[in-house]
């Protein structure tokens, strides 16, 4: 018998674009729409068939790799580089357009914590309806389920229906559930890890533990220092197609060096941006990371953050405080920084309308990790410009010094030991 | 690495698999064509199917005053406006068509397996949108969800088919052995309702238009289904017209197995030979939209 469990052979998974808008039409414009796209007269070959080509999109294409048993394996690459659409094929959700995937063994994924939970029901019956989605028998469940509870921390609350649970507690119970099937393969997203830290905690110690346990693991994530820790091998995906594998910390710095390089510029245009909103008497046009590593809006730990903001005055406005901030991906928020004091001694009126730059340095000590930069200016109590998530910044465990990957916790702290 | 006990193992598909890695895995590529394997994963999946039939049945009258109540009320009032307007108004002489029945305990014989059938049409026509999260996220047979949402309709009719008994008892209607049929016939309903509805709820996945058909055509269906009027009103050549439709042999079936009248078993097995094959047509359909669920609902 082989030690090979999943073997991708050519594997390729194609979508349409623009597929919303097909999905909206009625039964009779798609039938009238198919009938038009099939047959064309063309004058000279009469009726003949036309392929819908152009709107079509390869999601994964020619994509080949081997999972040997046991192996922890990083999945790593931009979003949209197709990890996922891999993952929901290995985990037989949805179809390949072309090639194949052999899998050997029981596949559960973590991608789906919760699903199926239903609020009216109680912990208990969510329990065995989650359990019984994810592919538990309901014997498997009840030997199980006390061990799920303990997990958990919710017994008191067990025939309570889950509308009333906080959704820290529903989180709890939905990845005790998880965490106790017993799958020959493991498949996590990093979906996974969001919830507060002690929860990601328990989901990375989670991981670990099965790594440990000879079980195989594909892991997704954009944490590379997981990656790093937990994964032996990793595979890189850029554009839907393999573009490294290999020992984890060849692929990961290839994720770093190369691959990304011009693909996310440290400079973002903010003037299309969601997430902002504000009186409309000051904007800001983008903001930029003048300190950038590789050419992406990626900083070195023992860096600072040095950002300059491009902002445009449409109306005068008087007293001026800048603002940036820092949150976890789940909008914990590390630290603010103020351009103002608490009294205000130090104040900025912009009288003249037109661009100008805003430069901050800011020395941080977080540690490696994805953070939200929030942007905002204010005057008094009015305020004139937020932007919850105006970048995505990436804290690299790079730098001059060596970082301490051992370390826990988002900042890291200097300290004097007299032992 | 044996994975004979593991229940998310699928067998090869297509007609030449991929040499597996260990000649037992799963193998996982395009699908073509029908496959027969889709009904023995259903059966692997049998306790899911289970529990999702049971979570319908609990949500189903939560956080109501009077909960199972419901299933109770409604037909019975439907019976009772009905049987005012047919069985007086348009005056159907029921005394003698139905030998001797009174109309109100026809009418509601009648009803119940109706609206048994309709209540699981729809919801099997919505089930897959209503459960699109659960599609996008795990893998289980697809046809699961379908066929579990036949589970609180058929407790609904339980529930009912008590009152139905109360009803037999104030009008001095005596059961037979022929109740025995009853399970069976209900079954005939169940296959009948999939029918219809497996087919719809894949079609509804990419047509949400079928939402807005299904009620509809359900109220024209009940009005050519022998439900509130008996089929000695037609004419005996127009018959076999009636039992064209599923539900036209099954529910004269249920209602003189219920009453103890004769039971027509030509036109019962007119309308469960329709029956099965709307239910093979709808499962060849399911089967062919089933591997872009995932990707369209």
């Amino acid at each position: 018998m082989s030690d090979v469990v999943i073997q991708v052979r050519d594997l390729g998974k194609k979508y349409r674009l623009g597929g919303q808008k097909r999905l909206d039409q009625t039964l009779p414009e798609a039938i009238s729409e198919k009938f038009k796209g099939m047959l064309n007269w063309s004058g000279r070959s009469g009726w003949r068939i036309e392929k819908d080509q152009g709107n079509e999109f390869w999601a994964l294409r020619h994509v080949n790799f081997d999972v040997r048993h046991g192996e922890a394996v990083g999945i790593i690459g931009r979003n949209g580089a197709g990890k996922s659409t891999l993952l929901k094929i290995l985990s037989q959700i949805t179809d390949p357009t072309e090639g194949h995937a052999v899998v050997d063994g029981r596949v559960a994924s973590l991608l789906e914590v919760g699903t199926g939970f239903h609020p009216e029901l109680t912990g208990r019956e969510n329990v065995y309806l989650n359990g019984s989605i994810l592919g538990m028998t309901r014997r498997e469940i009840k030997t199980k389920f006390d061990e799920i509870v303990d997990f958990s921390g919710v017994e008191r609350f067990l025939d309570t229906p889950i509308k009333r649970y906080s959704s820290g507690m529903i989180m709890r119970l939905a990845f005790s559930v998880a965490a106790h099937l017993e799958p020959e393969i493991l498949v996590i997203d990093e979906v996974l890890a969001v919830g507060d830290a002690a929860f990601q905690k328990k989901c990375l110690g989670k991981m670990d533990e099965v790594a440990k346990q000879g079980r195989t693991v594909l892991f997704v994530s954009h944490n590379m220092s997981a990656v790093n820790r937990l994964c032996q091998r990793g595979i890189l995906l850029v554009d839907g197609q393999v573009a490294a594998a290999g020992e984890i910390e060849e692929v990961t710095s290839r994720y770093y060096h190369d691959v990304n390089q011009g693909a996310q510029t440290p400079q973002i245009d903010l003037r299309e941006c969601r997430s902002r909103h504000g009186d409309g008497e000051l904007e800001v046009l983008s903001v930029e990371l003048l300190n950038p590593y590789a050419n992406n809006f990626a900083v070195s730990w023992d860096q600072p953050i040095r950002l300059k903001a491009r902002i445009r005055v449409n109306k005068p406005v008087r007293d001026v405080t800048f603002a940036v901030g820092c949150r976890t991906l789940d909008y914990v928020t590390v630290f603010n920084v103020y351009s103002n004091n608490i009294h205000h001694t130090n104040r900025v009126d912009l009288s003249e309308p037109g661009e100008r730059d805003v430069v901050v340095s800011i020395d941080h000590n977080l540690n490696a990790g994805f953070y939200n930069v929030v942007l905002g200016i204010s005057s008094g109590q009015r305020v004139c410009y937020h932007n919850e998530m105006a970048a995505q910044l990436e804290v690299l465990d790079i730098g001059e010094q060596e970082y301490h990957d051992k370390r826990r916790g988002l900042i890291h702290c200097a300290s004097q030991w007299s032992i | 690495m044996s994975t004979s006990s593991s229940i998310g193992r699928v067998l090869p598909v297509g007609s030449s698999p991929p040499k597996a890695v260990s000649g037992s895995g799963i193998v996982l590529r395009p699908r073509l064509g029908l496959r027969a394997s889709e009904l023995t994963k259903l059966w692997r999946y049998r306790e899911l199917l289970f529990f999702l039939a049971l979570r319908d049945v609990k949500v189903r009258y939560k956080q109501t005053a009077l909960g199972a109540l419901w299933a109770v009320l409604q037909p019975f009032v439907m019976m009772i406006v009905l049987s005012t307007f047919f069985g007086r108004v348009i005056d159907i002489n029921m005394e003698d068509k139905t030998s001797g029945i009174p109309y109100p305990i026809f009418l509601y014989a009648g009803l119940l397996p109706w609206m048994f059938f309709s209540a699981t049409v729809t919801a099997s026509t919505n089930s897959l949108v209503a459960n699109a999260n659960m599609l996008r996220k795990v893998y289980f047979p697809r046809l699961v969800v379908p066929v579990a949402s036949a589970g609180a309709p058929l407790m609904d009719y339980a529930v009912s088919f008590a009152v139905m008994l109360g009803l037999m008892g104030w009008y001095h209607v005596v059961p037979t052995v022929q109740l025995l049929w009853l399970p069976l016939f209900v079954f005939v309903t169940i296959v009948a309702a999939m029918g219809v509805g497996i087919g719809l709820s894949g079609l509804t996945v990419s047509f949400r238009d079928f939402r807005y058909v299904v009620p509809f055509t359900l109220q024209v269906w009940f009005f050519v289904t022998p439900v509130i009027w008996p089929v000695t009103i037609v004419a005996e050549k127009y018959h076999w017209l009636l039992r064209l439709n599923p539900m036209g042999g099954t529910i004269e079936a249920i209602r003189a197995c219920v009453l103890g009248t004769p039971i027509d078993w030509g036109a019962m097995g007119l309308s469960t030979g329709i029956a099965v094959l709307t239910l093979v047509m709808g499962l060849a359909y399911f089967n062919y939209a089933e591997r872009r669920f995932a990707d369209v609902v």
